[in-house]
């Protein structure tokens, strides 16, 4: 598997990146190498190894139906670049 | 049959192909991944945990009673409950996603393939369709936006971001603006019943995404491939609007390939006011949501006791429920009617343990039906506010099984009993009848003395009957009763007219 320019492209702006056609051009070999390095993992026999999902032995744990947090609000809006009336006030988004 | 729904274009007949996908709002106290609270509408980001607002180095716990409520809703419609499941990110920016992704289920959902079945006609069992659900996952909702409130920015509240939703995916297996309408009200029906979604279209509680394509009656099979090009409108909030939904978007496409075009695969909102859907999101910029297992949860695992601790707190269903009525001499509506929601339902059966007649099962049903929820349209009252309490209404359905007062008093007592200007409100019916004299009589003097007036006032009718208009028995009948304001004994009445006609 590789990547190619309009790849690149297409996944940083998914991602919110800015990047100039330089950086993609740098980009491109970086990640295809990374690629490179992870597609060697494809050589190991995995035939009837179940998928490892943990590295300890461990199960998710649940929470009871408990209200235990909220009632923050300025602590939640306290590193907002603009909070109004209790609201995240963000540039308008309409679709 | 009853669903040969056609759009009727000039190249031929078509049929519409319909599938749902209904998010609905797990009834929780706190929120799917945090502790933060629930409930509708609190003032904005007071129910907002670090957690919700994904500040970072927080970490998500699942809530267990979220995932119990998702599971009980699974079996409730017979669905394959997946004991091994795992939650994935959808990733996408938008300013109600504080994460940058929303946790979801994609490849491992936690219920599997159910089915609900409907009736077309209540009246009739022949119309029955079964409709498959393809999968119930489970995920987190998104923030609220306001666009309204200022020039230039859109506010932002976060407390329902995180809130659990199930996403109720079905099969394409509608072919009718009803059959989608039938489907949601009973999928609505059942979450209320079980218990795990408030049903509630206006809040938002249930919303529904609408797909809809077409394809020429006759056209090939019901595998995916073989259908037409499908358009999926959003966020529908009321059973009306998706049938309106459907119907607009059928001849909207019909129109579109008829005229040589072809239908777009996009995302289309729907507009209540012109009862029309537009575009909200073409091709072009079509999301790559890049989903991929959350490193934050492992997998979720449901132990045996878990499941057969959910299953056993499921209540009798609706279609059960319908079932035991008919079984009890209820008609097939009046048992469809009741049954159609949780709250009636339960009035219905609690009746039914205080009047302690069961071959008395279907006058009750009557009387719930015309009188009670009649009296209650006309005052626009919900039954959880009904004036009349269940052990009233089966105290006043006990004083006519015991001949105390007639069908007709009744009414009358019912009626004394929901006006608020009655001086009765809310009254006791026993002491309604004591205070205004409607017990019924049986004393055959009075009874006797009356029918002598109406016969001797009326010797032409009487003259009539004897040559054998016998129709003029329910006049007489009709005029004894009035003269007794309604408290003659239907069956002594009868009798005694009888006889005296004979004489």
């Amino acid at each position: 598997m590789s990547v190619d320019t309009a790849t690149v492209r297409h996944i940083a702006k998914l991602a919110r990146i800015a990047m100039s056609d330089a950086d993609i051009d740098a980009l491109v070999p970086e990640l295809n190498n990374i690629l490179g390095w992870v597609e060697q993992l494809a050589a190991v026999d995995t035939e009837g190894v179940e998928p490892l999902t943990a590295v300890i032995d461990q199960k998710l744990r649940l929470r009871d139906d408990i209200i235990d947090d909220g009632n923050i609000r300025d602590e939640v809006l306290a590193n907002a670049p603009d909070a109004q009336h209790g609201f995240f006030a963000v540039p308008k988004v309409i679709e | 049959m009853v669903n040969d729904y056609r759009i009727q274009g000039d190249t031929g007949e078509w049929e519409v192909v319909i599938g749902l996908e209904v998010h609905a709002q797990v009834v929780s106290n706190a929120k799917l991944f945090s502790g933060a609270a629930t409930a509708f509408g609190a003032e904005p980001n007071t129910q907002v945990s670090l957690v919700d607002a994904a500040m970072p180095g927080m970490l998500p716990v699942p809530n267990r009673e979220c995932i119990r409520q998702a599971v009980r809703t699974g079996m409730a419609i017979d669905a394959k409950i997946n004991r091994w499941s795992r939650f994935d990110r959808k990733n996408y920016f938008y300013a109600d996603l504080p994460q940058g992704y929303q946790i979801s289920q994609l490849y491992h959902p936690l219920v599997g393939e159910g089915a609900v079945t409907v009736l077309l006609d209540e009246k009739d069992e022949g119309s029955a369709r079964t409709i498959g659900v393809e999968r119930i996952h489970v995920e987190q909702d998104a923030g609220k936006l306001m666009h309204d409130q200022h020039p230039t920015m859109s506010y932002v509240d976060l407390n329902r971001s995180g809130v659990a939703l199930m996403e109720i995916v079905s099969r394409p297996d509608m072919r009718s603006p009803g059959e989608a309408g039938a489907y949601l009200r009973k999928l609505r029906a059942i979450l209320r019943y079980v218990g795990s979604c408030d049903g509630n279209m206006e809040e938002g509680s249930m919303r529904a995404d609408v797909n809809v394509s077409v394809r020429r009656v006759g056209g090939p099979g019901e595998k995916e491939a073989e259908l037409g090009t499908r358009t999926e409108t959003k966020n529908v909030n009321s059973v009306r609007f998706v049938m309106a939904v459907i119907e607009h978007e059928a001849r909207r496409q019909v129109e579109l390939i008829e005229e040589g075009g072809a239908v777009a695969q996009e995302t289309r909102l729907f507009d209540p006011d012109k009862g029309v859907t537009r575009t909200l999101r073409s091709k072009e910029d079509a999301h790559d949501y890049r989903y991929f297992p959350d490193p934050d949860l492992l997998p979720l695992e449901l132990e045996d006791e878990f499941l057969a601790a959910c299953r056993a707190s499921l209540p009798e269903l609706p279609d059960a429920k319908r079932k035991r009525y008919e079984g009890l001499g209820i008609t097939a509506y009046n048992a469809a009617v009741l049954t159609a929601d949780v709250e009636s339902a339960n009035y219905f059966d609690n009746l039914l343990d205080g009047l302690q007649r069961p071959e008395f099962a279907p006058d009750a049903a009557n009387w719930v039906i015309s009188e009670l929820f009649g009296m209650l349209n006309r005052t626009g009252r919900d039954i959880s506010k009904s004036p009349i309490s269940v052990r009233q209404a089966a105290e006043l359905l006990s004083l006519i099984a015991d001949g105390t007062i007639s069908k007709t008093i009744a009414k009358q007592v019912s009626e004394l009993m929901l006006d608020e200007n009655s001086g009765h409100f809310g009254d006791d019916p026993t002491r309604i009848v004591e205070t205004r004299g409607l017990k019924q009589t049986s004393d055959t003097g009075q009874i006797d003395a009356r029918i002598d007036e109406i016969l001797a006032a009326n010797t032409d009718k009487v003259a009539q009957y004897k040559a054998g208009k016998e129709a003029l028995f329910g006049f007489f009948v009709g005029q004894t009763m009035k003269a007794m304001a309604g408290k003659a004994n239907p069956a002594v009445l009868n009798e005694r007219l009888r006889a005296k006609l004979a004489a």
